[in-house]
C-alpha cells in the first residue's frame, strides 16, 4: 500500500501541473510595500522604516528609548502633512515631549484609555463582559502547573480565571498582575483600534502598549492582532505597536526591540550613561542635565522582518543599530 | 413670466410630508376642541372615499379606515419654510403669498435653467422632492399664475396673451378663494354672482366694464381684471432665510431613542433637501426637544412647566449627510439622554457653503471629514468625553498645561507647497550682504544638513504618570538619595544619580499657585537603569514621581 502511495505521489510530481507547482513562502508575487521613514537616520538603514500596510512592532522595557522612536516616527509623519492617531493604553503621553520633537499637534488625534467618567458606565459593563477579544473564557492549556510553558512563575494565556482556578488562586493572580485594571483600559484600545482602522485616511496608527504589564497585554487575542493585520493590509496605513515584549506573535511584519547600550561590567548590565562614568566611583553623583538625558545611546535590534526575500532562513544573527538621543532643552 | 406654487390640502401634505408613509392612506385633518372638532383637510384618497373638509369628528365614524391627524401648526410652518426654499433655489425674487402659495419671478432666468417648460417641469421636480404635491401654472403676471395654479392639476404653462382664454374654464369660487379676504366676503360675493348668473370667469370676463363698475365698485372691477388675467402688479420680495428648521408635535411621548430616530432621520432628510436645493450645507445642528413635565412621585411637588432639552452639533466642516447627521444624533443622544419623554421635536440647522478644496495628486492620504466626525464620536462613546481629541499646548510654564480640542486635521492645501520655492528664496537673500553668493550657498547647504541630522534624531521623551505618583524619598544634604513608591512596587531603589534641582513657580497671586523642584534621577533596577522625573511640591512639601524617560 505504501509503495503504491509513494509510486503515485512521485507520478503526480513529475507530472507538468503539479511540478511548476511553487511553495506559498516562496512567491514573490506579492510586492515590497511602501516604508515610511522613523524620523531616525540610523533606525531607517537597520529596517528601512516602517512598512504601510503592515504591523510594525517596537518592544523594549522602560528607558530604553521606545517612546522616543514612536514619537520621532509620530512627528515625521505629521510633519509629512498625515494624520496620525495614537491610541494611548496607559494615558502616558507627555504633550511636551511631542511637541519637543517637532510634531504637528493638530494632525495627530490622541485617544486616552481609561477610566471613563460617563453615564455609561453600567453599559461599558455589559460591553465588558461580552467582550470576547480577552481570553476570559478560553480553557485552560495547563491545568496542572497553570503556568506559561514558556515562562516560569507567569500564568499561561489559555486559562481561565473563573473556572479552573480557585477563587483564592485567582485572587492572589489578580492581585499580583493586575488583570482587572488593565482590562478595561485594553477592551477600549482593542474597540477604538478597530474603529480607527475602519475610518481609513490614517497615516500611521500607533498604540502605546508600553506601561501595560506584560501578563496583561499578552491576554489580547492573537484573534485581534490577526484582524488588525487583515484591516490594515492593502491600506496606506502604518499600525504600529509600542510594547515591552513582543506580543502580536506572526502578525507583525516587522519586529524591532529597543534597549540601552549595555555593557557588562562586574557581571552587572549598566546602561550607557553607566558606562560612560565608569571612572565615577559607584555612588550618587551629581551630573549636569544634559550629560543624563543627553545622548543617551539607543539601540536597535531588527528582530523579525518579513521583507527580506534573499534570506530564505533565518538569519543567525539579528542586526543591531545605535543612535543618539538628545534632550530637547539641552540643544 | 411668474410662476406660482400651490399646494392643495396643505394642513394635510404638511403632515404626510414627515409621515410619508401615510400618503397610500386616506387621511384626515381635524381641527378644533374636542368634542366639536371637524375637518378642515383631506388627502386625495379622502376625498375619493367623500369625505369632506367640515365634517364632524363624530361623522366620520361613519368611514373605515380613515386616518385621523390633528391639524399642526409645527407641520405646516416647515412644510412652508420648504416651499419658500423650494421657490428660492429657483429665483432671488420670491413672494410668500399664503402658507399654501408662492409666487416667484422668472424673469431672466431662462439664460441660466434653459427653456421656460424646463424649468417649470424641474420646480415641479423640486417641490416633490421636498415631500408635497403641489400644482405648478407659469403666466405672464402673478395674479393668472395663482389663479391658474389654484385651478388647475400638474403644471400649467400660459403663453402670454392667452390668459384670459385659459383661465375662462375655471369656476368663479376659485376667484373668490384666492383673492377674498375673508370667508364672508367671498360669501357675498358668491351670492351676487350666483343671482346673476355667472359660473365661470369667462362670464364675469365678459361683462362690460361700466355697468361693472357702477354696481359692484373698483373691487368689482378688479375682480374682472383678474379674471381676464390683465391684473398685473410687482412681487414683494422675501428675505433669504437664515435658519432651517423643521419641527414636529408628537401625539404621543416618545420615551425610546429608536423611534426619536426615524423622526430624526425624516426631518433631516427634509432639512438636507431644502439645503441642496440652495446649495447649501451644514455646519452648525441644534435640536429641542421639549419633555413631557415632571411628574411627583405622589407629593405636591408636581412641576407642570415643560422641560427643554438641547443638543448641539458643531461640525468642523460643512456637511451635507442626512445620514451622518442621524449617525451623530444618536451617538450624541446615547451619550446625552434626555431624561424624560419627548412632547416636541426642533431641528434647525445653521447654513454654510459647502467645502471646496483643491487636492493634489500627490497629497497625503486624507481621512474623509464625514467618516472621521463619525468615527471621533464612537470613540468617545467608548472612552468618554474629552478623551480624544488633538493637544494644544498652553502658554504657561505650568507643567501638564494642555487642553484637548476637538480633533479637526486641516487637509495640507496644494498651494501651501507651492510656496516653499520663494520663501527658500527670500531665507537665502537675508544672509549678510558680504559673502560671496557661492559661499552662501555652500552656508545654506551646511545649515540645512546641519539641521536635516539633528531633525533625523531621536528627542528623549517622557512617558507621564497619570496620577503622579507619591513617593517617599530619603534626602541626605539636600539630594534625593533613595525613592519609595507605596502604589508600584517596582518604582524603588537607591538613586544612582541626579540632576537638577529645576525650581519653577507661577500664578502666585491666584488660589491655584504652583511651585516645585524637578530632579531627573536615575534608579538602579533589575534591568538596569531607569530614568524617572523626580517632583517636590513646594508648597505641600510633597515628593512624586512625575514619570519616566523612554
Amino acid at each position: 500500500m505504501g509503495e503504491k502511495a509513494a509510486g503515485i505521489l512521485s507520478y503526480m510530481g513529475a507530472g507538468s501541473k503539479l511540478g511548476a507547482v511553487v511553495p506559498a513562502s516562496r512567491l514573490d508575487v506579492r510586492p515590497l510595500p511602501e516604508m515610511v521613514s522613523s524620523g531616525i537616520a540610523q533606525l531607517d538603514s537597520l529596517c528601512g522604516g516602517f512598512p504601510r500596510g503592515c504591523l510594525t512592532e517596537i518592544c523594549g522595557t522602560g528607558s530604553s528609548g521606545r517612546t522616543s522612536i514612536l514619537l520621532s516616527a509620530l512627528a515625521h509623519a505629521t510633519e509629512q502633512g498625515e494624520v496620525c492617531a495614537l491610541v494611548d493604553a496607559s494615558d502616558a503621553f507627555d504633550p511636551a515631549s511631542a511637541a519637543a520633537a517637532g510634531m504637528e499637534m493638530n494632525r495627530l488625534l490622541w485617544v486616552r484609555c481609561g477610566e471613563k467618567k460617563s453615564l455609561q458606565k453600567d453599559k461599558s459593563q455589559k460591553d465588558r463582559n461580552k467582550d470576547k477579544d480577552f481570553a476570559l473564557t478560553q480553557k485552560i492549556s495547563h491545568e496542572k502547573t497553570g503556568a506559561h510553558p514558556n515562562m516560569p512563575g507567569m500564568p499561561a494565556r489559555d486559562f481561565d480565571l473563573s473556572t479552573s482556578w480557585g477563587i483564592g488562586q485567582g485572587q492572589a493572580t489578580e492581585k499580583k498582575f493586575g488583570f482587572r485594571r488593565w482590562e478595561s483600559r485594553l477592551s477600549q484600545l482593542l474597540k477604538v483600534t478597530d474603529l480607527l482602522l475602519q475610518s481609513n485616511g490614517f497615516g500611521m496608527i500607533a498604540l502605546d502598549l508600553g506601561d501595560i504589564p506584560v501578563q496583561s497585554a499578552r491576554r489580547i487575542s492573537l484573534a485581534s492582532w490577526f484582524r488588525f493585520r487583515r484591516a490594515v493590509e492593502n491600506t496606506p496605513t502604518v499600525l504600529l505597536v509600542l510594547e515591552q515584549q513582543p506580543i502580536a506573535g506572526s502578525c507583525s511584519s516587522l519586529l524591532v526591540k529597543v534597549s540601552g547600550n549595555r555593557s557588562q561590567d562586574a557581571g552587572k548590565k549598566r546602561s550607557t550613561v553607566s558606562s560612560q562614568l565608569s571612572v565615577i566611583p559607584p555612588m550618587l553623583t551629581d551630573l549636569a542635565h544634559a550629560q543624563l538625558l543627553d545622548q543617551l545611546e539607543i539601540t536597535a535590534e531588527l528582530l523579525c522582518s518579513r521583507f527580506e526575500r534573499k534570506l530564505e532562513r533565518k538569519p543567525v544573527q539579528s542586526t543591531r543599530a545605535s543612535f543618539k538621543s538628545r534632550a530637547a532643552w539641552a540643544g | 413670466m411668474f410662476a406660482c406654487i400651490f399646494i392643495p390640502d396643505f394642513p394635510a401634505q404638511a403632515i404626510i410630508r414627515l409621515e410619508p408613509e401615510l400618503r397610500r392612506l386616506a387621511v384626515v385633518v381635524l381641527a378644533g376642541h374636542a368634542p366639536l372638532e371637524r375637518v378642515v383637510a383631506v388627502n386625495e384618497n379622502a376625498r375619493q372615499m367623500e369625505v369632506e373638509p367640515g365634517t364632524t369628528k363624530s361623522q366620520l365614524e361613519a368611514w373605515q379606515n380613515l386616518v385621523l391627524r390633528a391639524r399642526s401648526e409645527a407641520h405646516e410652518n416647515s412644510a412652508h419654510a420648504a416651499l419658500l426654499d423650494c421657490a428660492q433655489s429657483f429665483s432671488p425674487v420670491v413672494e410668500d403669498t399664503a402658507p399654501d402659495v408662492v409666487l416667484l419671478d422668472l424673469a431672466g432666468l431662462e439664460s441660466l435653467l434653459g427653456p421656460l417648460p424646463k424649468i417649470v417641469h424641474d420646480l415641479a421636480q423640486r417641490v416633490s422632492e421636498m415631500g408635497l404635491e403641489g400644482n405648478v401654472a407659469v403666466a405672464a403676471n402673478p395674479d393668472a399664475a395663482l389663479l391658474a395654479a389654484r385651478g388647475f392639476r400638474g403644471v400649467t404653462l400660459i403663453p402670454q396673451g392667452e390668459e384670459g382664454e385659459r383661465l375662462g374654464d375655471l369656476h368663479v369660487d376659485v376667484l373668490l378663494e384666492s383673492f377674498s379676504s375673508d370667508a364672508q366676503e367671498a360669501t357675498r360675493w358668491e351670492e351676487i354672482f350666483d343671482r346673476w348668473g355667472i359660473r365661470k370667469l369667462r362670464s364675469l370676463a365678459a361683462l362690460p366694464g361700466v355697468p361693472v363698475s357702477e354696481r359692484l365698485g373698483q373691487q368689482g372691477i378688479h375682480l374682472q381684471k383678474l379674471a381676464r388675467g390683465a391684473a398685473s402688479r410687482s412681487l414683494r420680495g422675501l428675505e433669504a432665510q437664515q435658519v432651517f428648521a423643521e419641527s414636529v408635535e408628537l401625539e404621543y411621548p416618545i420615551v425610546l431613542l429608536e423611534p426619536l430616530a426615524f423622526l430624526l432621520n425624516r426631518m433631516l432628510e427634509q432639512i438636507c433637501a431644502r439645503l441642496r436645493a440652495r446649495a447649501l450645507a451644514v455646519q452648525e445642528l441644534h435640536l429641542n426637544l421639549e419633555l413631557a413635565p415632571m411628574q411627583g412621585n405622589g407629593c405636591a411637588t408636581s412641576a407642570k412647566a415643560t422641560r427643554t432639552f438641547t443638543r448641539s452639533l458643531n461640525l468642523p466642516i460643512p456637511v451635507l449627510d442626512s445620514k451622518v447627521f442621524l449617525k451623530l444624533l444618536q451617538l450624541d443622544l446615547q451619550a446625552h439622554p434626555p431624561g424624560a419623554p419627548i412632547v416636541k421635536v426642533r431641528l434647525s440647522a445653521n447654513p454654510a457653503r459647502p467645502r471646496s478644496l483643491q487636492s493634489g495628486l500627490f497629497q497625503p492620504v486624507f481621512p474623509e471629514p464625514e467618516k472621521l466626525e463619525l468615527t471621533l464620536a464612537r470613540i468617545a462613546g467608548i472612552v468618554g468625553e474629552g478623551r480624544v481629541g488633538s493637544v494644544e499646548l498652553l502658554d504657561t510654564h505650568r507643567e501638564g498645561a494642555f487642553v484637548v480640542r476637538h480633533f479637526a486635521p486641516l487637509e495640507v492645501s496644494y498651494l501651501s507647497n507651492r510656496v516653499e520655492p520663494s520663501s527658500r528664496k527670500r531665507k537665502i537673500m537675508s544672509l549678510p550682504e558680504n559673502d560671496s553668493p557661492c559661499e552662501l550657498e555652500e552656508k545654506v547647504a551646511e545649515n540645512a544638513e546641519e539641521n536635516a541630522r539633528e531633525k533625523m534624531s531621536a528627542v528623549i521623551a517622557l512617558r507621564l504618570f497619570r496620577p503622579p505618583l507619591s513617593a517617599v524619598v530619603t534626602v541626605r544634604e539636600a539630594k534625593p538619595l533613595r525613592v519609595q513608591c507605596a502604589e508600584r512596587e517596582d518604582v524603588a531603589g537607591e538613586i544612582v544619580w541626579t540632576a537638577g534641582p529645576w525650581r519653577s513657580s507661577g500664578d502666585w497671586a491666584e488660589q491655584d499657585g504652583w511651585s516645585r523642584e524637578e530632579w531627573d534621577i536615575a534608579v538602579s533596577v533589575e534591568t538596569g537603569l531607569v530614568l524617572y522625573r523626580l517632583v517636590q511640591d513646594k508648597i505641600e512639601g510633597k515628593w512624586f514621581i512625575e514619570g519616566t524617560y523612554d
